[in-house]
């Protein structure tokens, strides 16, 4: 749902800057290609990562990690593996469920989802190459003890 | 890399072709979601004069620029590295630092159809209790990085940049 929407701004705004001004859509256009052409590397480094990585955690091997009565040492563990990992949402949340219903704690699983969204080690050269590294670590540490704070209050609420 | 996985598929064929099937289909994903990324943030750099950002997201923006960041963020598509580029353009063009961090912190956990898409398969009480811890906790964390980094660091990075 959210890609059709991002098409469809797109091509409004795209369509609306082409009857303003059409040059200055051609040179938007280029902007757009030489931003993607300069991270490209990153990225496709990135999407092999992933794909090896999403190969070897399945949610056998998270469940095994971060299984019943785990407890801190789960979470510590999951955080680990939410920092490392690097997946989409679609595929996160409905493995979060199924590590859930196999007997996950709430507190490892928040965990888990508070890195993998806010903690990104994978994605470090791309942030890297914008901000420079002692930001881009500063960024990953604060978000990797947030996630703890997350997991704690979503225990005590679940 | 390459080492890596010729390894991998001689010890492990079966996982070499788990592999290569996730990655054909994350770039597929990719394919899908960064081009609308990309041509926005062409447009934006282009249609956007550099006097605008600065009023509705730099130095004096105040709290308008933090929820004008939030916004941004949260409505965004697309995986977290796609926030980088994005991020690094709105700089370019004179945002705050601090608006950037709360523009990046939205966008890796506040993004509106991942919430949605959460909700679905976590609960309404685990997606809203996060949110709620997420929301205070992306503007603290942009702050307190603001802070440790300084003035003098931020104005190095601005200048790279640039």
């Amino acid at each position: 749902m959210g890609n059709y929407i991002l098409y469809a701004l797109m091509a409004l705004l795209l369509a609306w800057s082409y009857r303003k001004d059409r040059q200055k859509t051609n040179q938007a256009l280029m902007k757009a290609w030489k931003a993607f052409e300069n991270i490209l590397p990153e990225f496709l480094g990135i999407i092999i990562l992933v794909g090896l990585m999403l190969a070897v955690l399945d949610p056998q091997v998270i469940s095994r990690l971060i299984g019943q009565n785990s407890g801190w040492t789960g979470t510590i563990f999951a955080a680990v593996v939410g920092s490392i990992a690097l997946m989409p949402g679609i595929v996160a949340f409905p493995t979060a469920a199924i590590l859930l219903n196999n007997g996950a704690g709430y507190m490892q699983i928040a965990a888990l989802i508070s890195t993998l969204m806010m903690v990104g080690v994978v994605t470090m050269p791309v942030e890297i190459k914008y901000f420079g590294r002692k930001v881009a670590i500063a960024r990953n540490l604060l978000a990797f003890f947030f996630s703890f704070l997350v997991a704690v209050i979503i225990a005590k609420g679940l | 890399m390459i080492a890596v996985m010729l390894v991998i598929v001689f010890v492990n064929h079966g996982l070499a072709i788990k592999a290569a099937g996730i990655t054909t289909y994350t770039l597929k994903e990719m394919a899908l979601v960064i081009p609308p990324i990309f041509i926005l943030l062409g447009l934006l750099d282009l249609w956007v004069p550099r006097e605008t950002m600065i009023k509705y997201m730099g130095e004096g923006s105040g709290t308008k620029g933090v929820i004008l960041a939030f916004i941004l963020g949260s409505a965004a598509a697309g995986p977290l590295y796609g926030a980088f580029p994005v991020a690094g353009m709105l700089m370019s063009k004179g945002a705050k630092f601090s608006n950037i961090l709360i523009f990046i912190g939205a966008w890796s956990t506040t993004k509106i159809p991942m919430f949605l898409f959460e909700m679905a398969a976590l609960g309404s009480k685990f997606a809203i209790t996060r949110l709620l811890i997420d929301i205070p906790g992306v503007i603290i964390l942009a702050y307190i990085l603001s802070a440790m980094l300084g003035k003098e660091e931020i104005k190095r990075i601005y200048s790279r940049l640039l």
